[in-house]
């Protein structure tokens, strides 16, 4: 079933954002990431405008996540304090990044720039993951290894301002959730995505957070960046597209719920690894786009330079 | 008698440019743009009205749809330091969003190129780019790299000799719309051609609009913004509440 798409212009099928919205509604319910760094991308292969690609995937992304949170509020995975935390940051750092998008948008080259952020970020983050749960993983599998603390002490909990965080068991600093919220958020406003693939792996590296309360916390902060983002594109540029989003949040929300059903029945490093794969695939997929020769040299884009 | 006499005179009569005109029209004149829209095909259909007896010479008709047209930017991606990037681009004053050609016959033997600098019939010609050389010293594959894109997209096409045209007098065309239309007025030209010259034109207009919901969203997008987006950060929350409440209720 062909259906029209009143702000993109074209005409898709109904079926197949319904789809993609499941698929990605999974992931992010599954593995507690907004699912923006993988809706993005697959709304663009589609042909759909990379503006409104960016911003509708992000109102879609609000209603996966606002599922997904619900169902790990029940399971009380969701560290309310630290998720205000990590939004205050956040919305700082989503400031700057939005003025720096500007800026990149003028000098011409923000795709290269989108795109090279997400190979770094990505690649960095799904190594990092990836061999770190493959450790954790082989500890696990050897009888009579040492067993692994949950988090070591470092220089992080030197800091002062100390907090008590009673759902992850935590009594830190909050200057580090400060400046990972807003680091994530900078990352967020010029990658046009939630942010949770690198808030993730932060907290749980960084802050020492433990994996089930990582999911429900992330999924929390990321609701208030993505809706931020949202109303910013829908007044700024009218490039929200109102009927792509209910088709892709339809799919979505359902996907978040079975997603989040699945995650509570795999290990925490089970649940890493597949992860990490998932966020090295895609790293993967845009280095090729940028080391291969393309077929088409041209691209057209209406409107005249700046 | 008389009839007779005013028949031999006007056979006598030496045949000039207005003796052959055109009459036609289109299926539709508008296209309405609503969800489940999927392209649309509208049927041209016309004939030759002669006051003369045909001249000699083959007559051709020439058919051209025109999309509402904008200023382009076309870039050309260059290897740098080992990655593709957008390196060169070309600012396009104005090309048309769809541009669709049906002829009677193979487009170089029935138009002269002067005939066409005038009219501004061909792809290449409905692409206006003044100045472009000023832009790149290649400025001409940038243009021709446009009309490649857009060819790909189903925007630009040349059909030639997909119009039928019955004993040089009747004629009809179908020409396609597709899914991914602009909103705005359409141009439909049809020309009369004879050995390269024009003969007679016409002009008629396809009025291509959103309709309905459509409509709806479009308008509030523009005119609303924040209400709008408002309105769908609500339908992601509820939505997403609804979901979470509906697999409870299910587990149990």
């Amino acid at each position: 079933m062909q259906i029209f798409l009143p702000i993109a212009d074209i005409s898709v099928n109904a079926f197949l954002l319904l789809g993609i919205g499941g698929v990605v509604g999974f992931l992010s319910g599954l593995f507690g990431v907004g699912g923006g760094f993988l809706i993005t991308p697959l709304l663009f292969f589609i042909g759909i405008p990379p503006a409104i690609a960016v911003a509708t995937g992000a109102n879609q992304v609000v209603a996966s996540s606002v599922s997904g949170v619900l169902a790990q509020v029940k399971r009380k995975a969701v560290d309310f304090p630290m998720g205000f935390v990590l939004l205050a940051g956040g919305l700082a750092g989503s400031a700057v990044g939005v003025w720096v998008f500007a800026r990149l948008t003028a000098a011409g080259q923000v795709d290269l720039f989108v795109q090279l952020s997400y190979v770094l970020f990505l690649g960095l983050i799904g190594m990092t993951m990836f061999v770190e749960s493959l450790n954790a993983m082989r500890r696990i599998n050897k009888p009579g290894a040492p067993i692994r603390r949950s988090h070591t002490h470092n220089w992080v909990h030197g800091l002062p301002f100390k907090m008590k965080f009673r759902a992850s068991g935590l009594y830190i600093s909050i200057l580090p959730p400060l400046g990972v919220g807003a680091l994530v958020g900078f990352l967020a406003a010029i990658m046009g995505v939630g942010g949770g693939f690198i808030m993730v792996p932060a907290m749980i590296y960084l802050l020492g957070m433990p994996t089930k309360v990582v999911i429900g916390t992330s999924l929390f902060q990321i609701i208030f960046v993505t809706a931020f983002t949202t109303l910013m594109h829908a007044v700024t540029a009218n490039t929200v597209d109102m009927m792509l989003a209910v088709l892709l949040i339809l799919g979505g929300v359902i996907g978040a719920q079975i997603g989040a059903q699945v995650s509570g029945r795999l290990k925490a490093e089970q649940l890493r690894i597949l992860l990490s794969l998932l966020v090295l695939g895609v790293a993967g997929k845009i280095a090729l786009d940028l080391l291969l020769r393309p077929a088409e040299l041209y691209t057209v884009t209406p409107g005249l330079l700046p | 008698m008389i009839r007779a006499a005013i028949l031999w005179l006007l056979l006598a009569v030496p045949v000039c440019a207005a003796t052959e005109d055109i009459v036609a029209g289109l299926s539709q004149n508008r296209v309405s743009i609503t969800a489940d829209f999927e392209g649309s095909e509208i049927l041209i259909y016309g004939a030759v009205r002669r006051t003369a007896p045909a001249p000699s010479g083959q007559l051709h008709v020439i058919i051209t749809v025109e999309g509402p047209s904008m200023p382009l930017t076309v870039r050309k991606k260059e290897r740098v330091a080992g990655i593709w990037i957008n390196n060169e681009s070309v600012q396009i004053d104005s090309a048309p969003s769809f541009y669709a050609i049906a002829t009677t016959g193979r487009l170089d033997d029935i138009l002269t190129e002067t005939e066409n600098l005038r009219h501004q019939i061909t792809i290449p010609r409905a692409i206006r780019s003044v100045g472009i050389s000023d832009q790149s010293q290649n400025a001409g594959d940038f243009v021709e790299a446009l009309i490649r894109v857009r060819e790909a997209e189903n925007r630009y096409r040349l059909n030639e000799r997909s119009v039928q045209f019955t004993q040089a007098t009747l004629f009809r065309s179908d020409v396609l719309l597709p899914a991914n239309l602009i909103e705005g007025l359409y141009r439909v030209r049809i020309f009369l051609t004879r050995e390269g010259q024009v003969v007679d034109k016409i002009e008629r207009q396809i009025n291509v609009r959103k309709e309905g919901l459509e409509r709806f969203l479009f308008n509030m997008s523009r005119d609303q913004p924040l209400l709008y987006g408002l309105l769908s950060l609500l339908i992601a929350v509820i939505a997403g509440y609804g979901a979470s409440a509906a697999f409870r209720l299910a587990k149990r």
